[in-house]
């Protein structure tokens, strides 16, 4: 842990003398001199509070395991009971099981596919018993998540580009703030650009969050065109050096056409700087939601072409099977989920992981 | 994604013709798929069950009216019921009692509490005449204060001033006292957003309310919400009794099914929409309209109370007659452009049409509002005499017009002929008023 911490530092010593040649390079080309800011004393007591939080020595699985808890319970122990006293499984118990996997938020499509996979297999008498089913589902729901994603392999270009897109609310921001981390944490070197010029003290909100993680943010002021700023903060990223770029975007209802073409318009200005950029773009999706998820999917996919997804504040009681209905209606790959506020309770999607701990 | 409700049921009952009563059987098909169409909108399945449990048993027996189709007559039932279920009227703000008069919003993180909290204060002032102060007390959240002191600033309604070293119960109380020092009368304190499983996090809730004694404790939730609004509005009403709900995200394709749920668990009013990211966004709720959306039947009662806001009638009966006399100039045209936008975005307007969003060429028209600013422009760039006179518009005076509007020769040509199509219209709608042929708008709508 001390070791850990003594890298930061040191990082963070050389991080300086780039930040103050930044700043020369900025007034030289006439930006906005908050473009970038960092304050290493602020940046230090963040980093002391990381330190206080600790890190938990669990194994990835058994701490999703455990986040996963509240879900687990609704579905396995309602599983298990359901056979209490049942030799066969007959239509009751089916009616049964499909209200379980919807008030898991699986959603009618998915969950009737589940059923008639079921039912076809119980006909054939391939399950007899609550163990088999169990299986049986574990074995069907890992299909429907279990998407081949090219690896998120951030050295294929530099800089690498990240835009973050999404409904109103469903932690964009502070997601990026713990990718931002995650990366800054592997010795990479992150720019934050605040897009979201719309949203009161949006632009704050990714400041405060660049200083407590000790990466650099470009942004203009509030207002300002979401594409310029876009496009000024990949340039920046281009001629620095920068390894990832994160590119925050205001929350947006998925079916408000104005506001889709702004971020057509953003991912079109960015691929003048880079051409392969956005490298990828991540839906955000918010645990808690029901089955609107599909229909922000659909449409965010059919505006700009998701790369990935994101689901977040999977902590909660909610279920989040959307997650399962949404992978497995869109073959969209599942990059990440966030299962706490901390900053490093964003984790990379493993589906056996997550199926493992539902059951 | 979704067909529209009623056309699957219509399909159920298609073999039923002629029929004079409602068997079992028949309206067991029709609320499986009733059932399907509540679990598409996200009702919860428990709350699903029992609602049809009852709806059953009124629906069996009945006697098919002359006027409806089976089907027809099992969406009133189910509709009914549903209006039913979310209460007939809603009950005002409560802000009687002792001055200042307080009110907290609670919910999950992202459920929108800081805006609405901005809307309800714009809501208070304009609408009730109250001199409402806001309280930013989400000292977790980087920026939040900065963003309710923005939003204060943008209403022009004051804002306390926290740090986020400062305790969100000590917050509270200093500000509720701040107020009656300064006479405002309404406190509308944002909390920060939290778990309902957070134990540590709601006991703060507990000793805000315990500290200040609010009048009113909305809880603020997503109407995207899926099955878990259940375990989130219970919490939240255990920990808190809440008086009441505020549903955001109203505007965009949710059917809204977390409302259902969440008042079948807490027992408590819905009380407000929101409906966009403007800060006069916040609508009064409707049971009954909600309950046509949850069923994907569209919103047509908002759409006319939204007019009514908008359109004074006096000016309406002197556009009448000048309709009829034929006399509709491009200055009263300007000024139904005006009108319409000030009802809101046209995509809103469009959302509350029946039917409207099913319909799949429609989805994907490109609602374009700058068009009508373009309009606009064009009209607002002619003399009063061409207003009123646009055939006297000739070239030189079209190319004056497109320059100082900012648009191109042919964008005015376009306008000028949809104003001549328009007035040819209009024309042929009054005669047939005069021959007393009643044009039956319920017919537009099945």
């Amino acid at each position: 842990m001390f070791k850990w911490f003594k890298r930061k530092k040191e990082k963070r010593e050389a991080e300086g003398q780039e930040i103050i040649k930044k700043n020369e390079a900025m007034k030289s080309e006439e930006k906005q001199p908050e473009g970038i800011k960092m304050e290493p004393d602020q940046a230090e007591k963040a980093g002391e509070r990381e330190q206080k939080e600790g890190k938990s020595g669990f194994g990835f699985i058994n701490r999703l395991k455990q986040r996963l808890s509240k879900t687990r319970q609704a579905l396995t122990s309602r599983i298990d009971g359901l056979f209490l006293g049942k030799k066969q499984i007959d239509e009751e118990v089916l009616e049964e099981l499909e209200e379980i996997l919807i008030m898991a938020d699986l959603g009618v499509k998915a969950t009737q596919e589940l059923i008639q996979t079921i039912t076809k297999k119980v006909s054939h008498k391939e399950i007899n018993n609550v163990e088999e089913l169990k299986k049986v589902l574990k074995e069907e729901i890992f299909k429907m998540i279990s998407i081949n994603r090219p690896d998120f392999d951030i050295e294929r270009q530099r800089p690498f580009v990240v835009m973050m897109v999404g409904v109103n609310g469903v932690g964009k921001t502070t997601t990026i703030a713990k990718l931002a981390k995650y990366y800054y944490d592997q010795g990479k070197k992150v720019l934050l650009v605040a897009a979201d010029t719309f949203r009161a003290a949006a632009i704050e909100q990714l400041q405060a969050w660049a200083q407590r993680v000790g990466v650099d943010i470009y942004s203009q002021q509030s207002g300002a065109d979401p594409a310029a700023v876009a496009f000024d903060g990949v340039q920046l990223a281009k001629n620095k050096g920068y390894d990832i770029v994160f590119i925050d975007t205001a929350g947006r209802l998925h079916t408000k056409i104005n506001l889709m073409e702004e971020l057509k318009k953003i991912k079109r200005v960015i691929q003048k700087i880079v051409p392969a950029a956005p490298h990828e773009i991540f839906l955000v999706l918010d645990a808690t939601t029901g089955q609107n998820a599909t229909s922000q999917t659909k449409l965010f996919n059919e505006a700009l072409g998701i790369t990935g997804i994101i689901m977040t504040k999977l902590d909660g009681t909610a279920k989040g099977g959307i997650l399962v209905s949404v992978a497995h209606e869109f073959r969209i790959p599942i990059h990440f989920i966030g299962i706490g506020e901390k900053m490093d309770d964003l984790k990379p999607f493993d589906p056996e992981a997550f199926v493992e701990a539902l059951f | 994604m979704f067909e529209n409700l009623s056309d699957k049921l219509a399909s159920v009952f298609k073999k039923l013709k002629g029929k004079g009563h409602l068997t079992e059987d028949d309206i067991n098909k029709a609320l499986k798929e009733v059932k399907l169409a509540l679990l598409e909108a996200d009702v919860n399945y428990k709350v699903v069950k029992d609602f049809l449990n009852r709806v059953k048993e009124k629906a069996v027996g009945q006697e098919v009216l002359k006027s409806l189709t089976p089907a027809q007559q099992v969406i009133k039932i189910v509709r009914d019921e549903l209006v039913n279920l979310m209460g007939g009227t809603t009950p005002e703000l409560n802000l009687k009692g002792k001055v200042p008069a307080v009110l907290m919003l609670v919910g999950l993180q992202g459920s929108g509490k800081t805006t609405t909290c901005a809307k309800l204060a714009k809501f208070l002032k304009s609408k009730r005449g109250r001199h409402p102060f806001l309280v930013p007390a989400d000292v977790y959240r980087p920026a939040a204060i900065e963003q309710l002191q923005k939003l204060g600033e943008q209403i022009k309604v004051p804002v306390y001033h926290s740090s986020p070293e400062d305790n969100p119960v000590e917050i509270c109380f200093q500000a509720v006292n701040e107020a009656r020092q300064k006479g405002y009368d309404a406190v509308i304190l944002d909390t920060a957003g939290r778990l309902h499983i957070d134990e540590k996090m709601m006991e703060e809730l507990k000793q805000i309310k315990a500290r200040v004694y609010p009048q009113e404790i909305l809880l603020v939730a997503d109407a995207m919400t899926g099955q878990d609004a259940v375990n989130v509005a219970k919490n939240f009403n255990k920990a808190l009794d809440i008086t009441g709900i505020i549903l955001t995200k109203m505007e965009g394709d949710a059917r809204g099914g977390a409302a259902l749920s969440i008042k079948a668990v807490t027992q408590k009013p819905i009380k407000f929409i929101g409906v966009g990211e403007k800060l006069d966004a916040l609508d009064v709720f409707h049971p009954d309209r909600i309950a046509s959306r949850i069923l994907g039947m569209g919103d047509v009662l908002s759409l006319i109370e939204k007019a009514q806001e908008t359109i004074d009638i006096e000016k309406a009966k002197e556009l009448e007659k000048k309709l009829r006399k034929n006399e509709f100039t491009l200055e009263d045209f300007r000024e139904q452009l005006r009108r319409i936008r000030k009802m809101g975005s046209l995509e809103q307007i469009l959302s509350m049409i029946p039917g409207f969003g099913q319909l799949k060429e429609l989805k994907n028209m490109n609602v374009d509002e700058k068009q009508l600013v373009r309009i606009e422009a064009i009209i607002n760039s002619m003399t009063k005499q061409e207003r009123l006179r646009p055939e006297i518009i000739n070239g030189s005076r079209r190319r004056r017009i497109a320059k100082g509007s900012g648009t191109t020769v042919q964008e005015v040509n376009r306008l000028l002929k949809e104003y001549a199509q328009m007035k040819k219209m209009i024309k042929r709608f009054t005669k047939m008023g005069k021959k007393g042929k009643r044009i039956n708008l319920a017919s537009l709508f099945h």
